[in-house]
């Protein structure tokens, strides 16, 4: 049982997600047996970090909590674990460059010097007006064959140069 | 040989060994010692810190004993070079992260990561780079983090998850980043949390009262009983000199297993609080002033000696967190003097049925049976703030699949499922009970005035049907129905529906020693062992109605444990005379009592707990009482002797004991006695607001009242009015507004808290507090209004005599 203790006051999900998210994860609470609703955290945790420019709040995953019956320490304890959610506040825009073997071997260290030195920031940091983060990416995003290669929020760019990457990065809002 | 058994070979020892049982339980059992961190016999298996790494034969390389299931023939060497060099190797990589500090760790000479690196470890490390550090979160008053120190054996956080039942700790981050903590800054609320600082094998998880006071060698150990609740949790007292320093649980699977609440882990605290008397205190004019024994026995004997003719109104309130030995000799001092009017049930109201209240109320079976039920109704139990302990062994029958209800006049927090929680305002819990007796098919013919046309629900017909099919089941009556203004319709209630569906009636005692009381004889219509007494007295709530000239209270804060602390201090105002035998000075005591003798306190004197499973349990003073302060069998013997009362003279203590026990050969545990007087069924009130509430769980009993981490902590902090929006609403308050509550010209001002476990037309004023021991009886009809002034701290009552609240050291 890891049901939510009663001790702890949790925010009326209603309240934090937006309509759009929780009827995302409740669909995704439809693939799971009725009692086992944690299992969709994963997604949750997901859909509310989209929800918030890229960033888990404490309250969105106490949302997550209450809306999954969850402990919330539970939640935190997958939020924290997994590279793909980040807890302190972001950039909009996730940059995330490879630098496993076939990347850096393919160049990738100028790739990640030319956009520090293009925004001024180190990888793990964001820009100061919120657009920008550049993510310090620990494991290879399997696009080995067009390294090195780069994800912009949710899309792959592969075979990357200094050029090419400005041209993805300008067209950013 | 039976066929679950099989035999396996341990470094050239046969051992006999129960089919899927765990490699290290079974070298446990014999003796043979396998390091371990993260195993622990009361948790799941973890397997996660590798120590416990054995070489088995025929396996390719070394197993964890904590995971591997013994299998028939097995051979196993725990000394061998194999094992040796992967516990070496564990050991080594635990130590990487581990600090080198030692000497400024309170777990220092205590520390299972210690010992096991005595064994285990090398005596350099070959790590050279960095150290991880990690930045500590508050989490509380009562424990002390200092997580750089944690191997994450994840114990604590399997503890929260499968034994308190409320996730508080978890292991966030990954690979070098994992830290044990609550993540964001927040106190534990479980009332058990303390355990965690016992299972913690490293400094991480400290007891933060004791923290830097001691170190472990300097302690000695004296075993005891915690008197909070009754459970009797054993404990071991560490003492410093003459100090208490910690209080830690002492395994007994029969009642506390290996845990203890967090009341009876730091109570202890209160010892030396600023109220502690240290001398005898009588009063001159207006003031109560120090003195020797010798004349403040002669002044209690002058008030307590009656003139012909008054010996009646003399009457005696004694706590029922009281030892067995001085719960039995007030009642035999104060019948000695010619007084039948003795209790113990201060904060009981309804006394009714007199001849149905069991020799001692008792929980109908022994504590272990409380994790194989296969349903359970709690009546007015919030068991777990009540009886912590209980509520533990409760939660292994919910999760083994029991359907435990509820009935309540708040949704109590719980720490396991429950099947149905009814919750309605206080006079109404009759209403329920009635239902589920006709839902049960009941025989009612000793109760008048029932409606004709109960309101049986779905969830009545499915609480009475888990009661009747469940091979095991109980109707258990906590402290809210003892307290409550219909205990004795509910009782009856209890065991009519207990009858019908073949389920134990249950009744948690609510005090530390409310059995022993009972037992004792300290109640007016019995004597010791439970005989009828020869004059019927007066109860409690007579008495502190004003229904006695002269008062003997023992042990008894009448602000925090009567009834109706606002008649109580009335009653003490007129009095002829006060004597008290007292641990603490509360403020009704400091502005009534004639005399004060001090008395020990827990840790401080010898004395027996009855629990509520019957158990006799006696322990030691581990630490002089401070200063003057005396046992109070003691005090009671010289008093008795400054009485001229014959029957007093014993050696020892445990001659009160065996003269107790005498009286209580024949007695027989029942709950199941039934009254020959009819009881009038009792409707619900028309009035549109009423006051409920309950002793919270760290006001139970002076000690408790005194220690400042717990009352710190979030349990500890209960001086508000709690309702629900509605309610809120409707008085047109917000949260954290004053409110005033008034009942009868009886006024307080709380602070508004929005609780939505709170039923509709209902405040929630505690009793027990500061705050509210102006006010009446707990249950019943109030006004509220906003505005009011709102108090400030508690004040503490100054003692006579002792500069600046310091206390003197015990002699």
């Amino acid at each position: 049982m890891s049901s939510v203790p009663r001790d702890v006051t949790l925010p009326d999900p209603a309240e934090v997600l937006n309509a759009h998210s929780i009827e995302e994860i409740e669909e995704w609470m439809t693939r799971y047996p009725e009692d086992q609703k944690q299992s969709a955290v994963l997604a949750a945790l997901s859909i509310a970090q989209h929800q918030n420019q890229g960033w888990l709040s404490t309250e969105l995953m106490d949302a997550v909590a209450a809306k999954l019956e969850m402990a919330p320490i539970a939640v935190y304890e997958v939020a924290s674990f997994y590279s793909m959610f980040e807890t302190e506040p972001v950039g909009r825009h996730n940059i995330a460059i490879c630098t496993n073997i076939s990347c850096m071997l393919m160049g990738s260290d100028s790739i990640v010097e030319h956009c520090e030195k293009k925004f001024g920031i180190k990888l793990g940091e964001s820009t100061p007006d919120g657009r920008i983060y550049l993510k310090v990416e620990e494991e290879c995003l399997a696009a080995c064959a067009g390294g090195p290669m780069m994800q912009v929020n949710h899309a792959y760019h592969t075979n990357l140069t200094p050029e090419r990457v400005d041209e993805i990065l300008d067209a950013l809002d | 040989m039976s066929d679950d058994t099989v035999n396996i070979t341990v470094d050239g020892r046969t051992l006999p060994a129960k089919k899927g049982q765990m490699l290290i339980e079974v070298t446990d059992a014999a003796g043979i010692n396998v390091p371990r961190f993260c195993y622990h016999k009361k948790l799941s298996v973890a397997a996660n810190c590798r120590m416990c790494l054995v070489e088995v034969e025929k396996a390719p390389k070394p197993l964890p004993a904590c995971a591997t299931p013994v299998m028939p023939d097995m051979i196993v060497h725990t000394q061998s070079s194999l094992a040796r060099e992967a516990q070496q190797g564990t050991m080594e990589f635990l130590l990487i992260n581990h600090p080198l500090d030692c000497p400024i760790c309170d777990q220092g000479g205590i520390c299972e990561l210690q010992d096991v690196a005595m064994g285990y470890g090398q005596s350099a490390s070959q790590y050279t780079e960095g150290k991880r550090v990690v930045f500590d979160k508050y989490i509380g008053p009562l424990i002390a983090t200092e997580m750089t120190r944690c191997i994450h054996c994840t114990r604590c956080v399997r503890f929260g998850e499968e034994i308190a039942g409320i996730r508080e700790l978890g292991a966030t981050g990954r690979g070098e980043n994992v830290r044990i903590g609550t993540y964001i800054a927040k106190s534990v609320v479980s009332e058990v949390s303390g355990n965690v600082i016992d299972i913690c094998p490293v400094g991480a998880l400290t007891a933060r009262p004791s923290r830097y006071s001691a170190r472990a060698w300097e302690l000695r150990q004296q075993p005891s009983i915690a008197p909070h609740d009754s459970i009797g949790s054993n404990v071991s007292v560490f003492i410093d000199g003459s100090t208490v320093n910690q209080v830690v649980p002492r395994d007994n699977e029969s009642v506390n297993e290996v845990w203890i609440s967090d009341r009876d882990r730091f109570s202890y605290q209160g010892l030396r609080h600023a109220e502690r008397m240290t001398t005898p205190l009588v009063r001159e004019g207006e003031a109560l002033v120090p003195t020797d024994w010798s004349s403040a026995l002669a002044r209690a004997a002058a008030v307590l000696t009656p003139t012909p003719g008054s010996e009646a109104d003399l009457g005696t309130l004694v706590a029922p967190h009281s030892t067995l030995e001085e719960l039995y000799l007030a009642q035999k001092l104060t019948r000695g003097l010619g007084s039948p009017h003795i209790d113990h049930r201060l904060s009981q109201v309804d006394f009714s049925q007199a001849k149905a209240d069991p020799v001692m109320p008792w929980l109908g079976m022994n504590l272990p049976d409380l994790e194989t039920l296969n349903a359970a109704l709690l009546v007015g139990s919030n068991i777990r703030k009540d009886q912590p302990i209980a509520a533990l062994r409760l939660r292994k029958s919910a999760l083994a699949g029991a359907e435990i209800s509820l009935i309540n006049p708040k949704r109590v927090p719980l720490n396991f499922e429950a099947a149905e929680q009814i919750t309605v305002r206080y006079d109404r819990l009759v209403e329920q009970m009635h239902a589920l007796a006709v839902a049960a098919g009941c025989d009612l013919s000793a109760l008048e005035g029932a409606p004709g046309d109960a309101q049986v629900s779905t969830q009545h017909q499915r609480i009475v049907e888990s009661l009747k099919s469940g091979e095991r089941s109980a109707v258990m009556l906590g402290n809210l129905a003892a307290a409550h203004p219909a205990r004795a319709t509910l009782l009856y209630l209890a065991r009519q529906i207990a009858r019908a569906t073949n389920a134990t009636v249950s009744l948690l005692p609510e005090r530390g020693n409310t059995a022993g009381a009972w037992l004792a004889g300290a109640v007016p219509h019995r004597g010791p062992g439970g005989v009828a007494a020869d004059r019927e007295g007066s109860n409690a709530a007579q008495l502190l109605a004003g229904g006695a000239r002269r008062y003997l209270l023992v042990n008894a804060e009448t602000d925090y444990d009567a009834a109706s602390p606002a008649a109580a201090a009335q009653a003490l105002h007129d009095a002829d005379g006060v004597v008290a035998l007292a641990s603490y000075l509360s403020p009704t005591l400091a502005s009534t009592a004639d005399v004060i003798l001090p008395i020990a306190e827990f840790t401080e004197t010898f004395g027996t707990y009855v629990n509520a499973a019957g158990q006799w349990q006696t322990t030691k003073g581990a630490v002089a009482p401070p200063g003057e302060a005396r046992p109070g069998w003691k005090v009671f013997r010289v008093l008795a002797e400054a009485l001229g009362l014959e029957g007093f003279g014993f050696d020892s203590p445990e001659a009160i004991t065996q003269e107790v026990q005498r009286a209580c050969t024949s007695v027989e545990l029942n709950n199941l006695l039934d009254a020959d007087d009819k009881l009038e069924y009792p409707g619900s009130l028309a009035a549109p607001m009423v006051r409920s509430g309950e002793t919270p769980i760290y006001r139970t009993d002076p000690l408790v009242r005194r220690s400042q981490p717990l009352q710190k902590s979030t349990d500890g902090k209960q001086a508000f009015m709690s309702m629900n929006a509605s309610v809120l609403a409707s008085i047109g308050a917000s949260e954290g507004d004053a409110v005033t509550i008034d009942q009868g010209g009886a006024r307080a001002v709380l602070p508004a808290k929005l609780d939505e476990a709170i039923p509709d037309g209902t405040v929630w004023v505690p009793m027990g507090l500061y705050e509210t021991r102006t006010l009446g009886t707990v249950f019943g009809e109030v006004t509220v209004s906003q505005g009011g002034e709102l108090p400030g701290e508690p004040a503490i009552t100054a003692v006579p005599g002792i500069a600046g609240g310091q206390v003197k050291e015990a002699v």
